[in-house]
């Protein structure tokens, strides 16, 4: 909790519909959910749930059908100074070289780049003399730490993530998820993180916040009480694991049910 | 208000990479292997030794079957020719490069913002379609003949072909390339807080430019083409109205001296594109 009590973001009531071509897709339907600063929430739900509609629409990126997203008590309609978004496949442009994409955001917004702080962020992130390679001659896992780079060259107090590390082998995963949590425990920023790995949820969230199938809906929250910094030994630890096998039947619950 | 844009609104956000292979026309990799066998000095020799076989061996075999020079000059011939008549053939070469310069310069931006502005809105894309593509099939060339009873025998009539002509050619291929839409780049450029002039310049203009090197190139070329056709149909100057003279009189060597200078000029363009590309577009190979 924020000082005066007020979430750092809170989602109310939130549904979507999507106009295609073949008729109305709902996406999102009554979704709640609050956030506290400094909290890494991590929302979870099978592909197509409507996690990434539910983030673009905190990021600003589109509208709601109904309910509304508030940043610290305000309404988000579009995009915002405090709120970064990391995207799935780190989404870097491949026709400018790392540094340039780094300083999209401060080019967008007619700013003198922050060097102190982008070389700071290169240099934890393990990229720092990479700024004249372009994108393609980095690996999967160096593209997204640019991107994260990219995200926190601009200190929002948010940071968005849809996925990133969705694309990523097993092994650069963990790096970077052991990455994240040691950003995160650094800066303290709030960090609404999706994905629909279980592990990769527990491993890194103060609470998973888990959807059901289109339309999404909140359908549980579950309080991770590991203690931090959670190292990789953490994935072999019994209350990992329960927490996980728990997580796992909220989700596979229902269709199971249907199946029979 | 809330400007989120006309682009991300309800749209399922989607992360594949729409069009982003360039199945068209030209792509930069089958352009690089045509160029990039100039690398290397074992490659280099062999060659240089391959064209003085063809080069020699023509020549040798056209004196050799002693060909008369009004049938096939020798390819010395030829070089001699445009050395020694280069008095008469300069100023030429300037008229054409000034009707293909202008002509192109001014059928490319046309083609350019026409394509930038067309793709915006699909129904005006659909509408004026056919008419491009008739532009783009129906050879200019044929309406030089009336062009010069409009505005006579000078400059205009062939810098506006060369502009029929190129101009299309250079939009068909740019609106590919504008076609192309990235959601996630955009949305990234808007999450930033990016405006719709912003994203056009620093999203959708650089993800079109392969496409847009690979029009003007095609365009510069059909516009040369035209300049020279335009030349032989009616006036008294320019390469191709000096290739008509030169056959008339007979004079073979002046008349592939004129040939040779055409290639060149075709081949730098050709160059030139390809440097561009490597410049500008080389991170979609």
């Amino acid at each position: 909790m924020s000082q005066n009590g007020q979430p750092k973001l809170a989602v109310a009531n939130a549904s979507k519909f999507y106009d295609t071509g073949t008729g109305k897709v709902h996406a999102l339907d009554d979704f709640s959910m609050e956030v506290q600063e400094g909290e890494l929430a991590c929302l979870l739900g099978p592909s197509g749930c409507g996690k990434s509609t539910l983030l673009w629409a905190m990021a600003g990126l589109h509208g709601l059908s109904a309910g509304e997203i508030r940043l610290d008590g305000r309404p988000v309609t579009r995009p915002n100074p405090q709120i970064a978004m990391v995207f799935q496949e780190a989404n870097l442009l491949p026709w400018r070289n790392l540094i340039k994409n780094i300083e999209l955001p401060f080019e967008i917004r007619g700013q003198r780049p922050d060097q102190a702080r982008i070389d700071a962020l290169l240099a934890e992130v393990g990229l720092a003399g990479f700024e004249s390679k372009m994108p393609r001659e980095l690996s999967g896992g160096m593209q997204q730490r640019a991107s994260i780079v990219r995200a926190l060259s601009v200190d929002p107090s948010l940071l968005l993530m849809d996925e990133p590390f969705g694309a990523l082998d097993a092994f650069t995963r963990d790096e970077m998820n052991l990455l994240i949590q040691q950003i995160w425990m650094e800066t303290k920023k709030t960090v609404v993180f999706i994905t629909h790995n279980i592990a990769e949820a527990v491993f890194l969230a103060d609470r998973v916040f888990v959807m059901s199938a289109r339309p999404g809906r909140l359908a549980r929250i579950f309080e991770i009480d590991l203690p931090r910094p959670r190292g990789l030994e953490v994935l072999m630890a019994p209350h990992f694991i329960e927490l996980v096998g728990e997580i796992k039947g909220s989700i596979d619950h229902k269709p199971q049910v249907q199946a029979a | 208000m809330a400007s989120v844009d006309r682009e991300l609104r309800d749209k399922i956000p989607t992360f594949e990479k729409a069009g982003t292979q360039a199945a068209e026309v030209g792509n930069w990799s089958s352009a690089a292997s045509t160029l990039s066998i100039l690398k290397g000095g074992r490659d280099a020799t062999l060659i240089a030794i391959t064209a003085i076989i063809v080069f020699g061996g023509a020549e040798l075999l056209l004196r050799l079957l002693e060909v008369p020079t009004y049938i096939a000059p020798t390819p010395s011939q030829v070089v001699w020719a445009l050395i020694a008549d280069f008095p008469h053939i300069g100023p030429h070469i300037g008229y054409t490069l000034i009707e293909l310069v202008t002509g192109f310069a001014i059928g490319a931006s046309i083609g350019f913002v026409l394509a930038a502005v067309i793709t915006q809105f699909p129904l005006v894309e659909k509408i004026v379609a056919p008419y491009i593509l008739l532009l783009v099939t129906t050879p200019m060339l044929a309406l030089v003949p009336l062009l010069i009873l409009k505005f006579g025998f000078g400059f205009t009539p062939r810098i506006i072909a060369v502009a029929l002509a190129s101009g299309p050619m250079v939009m068909i291929n740019a609106a590919t390339g504008f076609r192309r839409t990235d959601l996630a780049k955009i949305a990234l450029a808007r999450s930033f807080g990016a405006s719709t002039l912003q994203i056009f310049l620093k999203i959708r203009i650089p993800m079109a430019m392969p496409m847009v090197i690979v029009g003007l190139m095609i365009g510069s070329i059909f516009g040369l083409l035209t300049a020279v056709g335009a030349e032989m149909v009616g006036g008294s100057f320019g390469l191709g109205n000096r290739l008509t003279y030169y056959s008339s009189l007979i004079q073979m060597p002046q008349f592939f001296a004129c040939i040779l200078v055409l290639a060149i000029i075709g081949i730098s363009i050709y160059v030139f594109f390809f440097w561009v590309g490597k410049k500008w577009a080389s991170w979609e190979s």
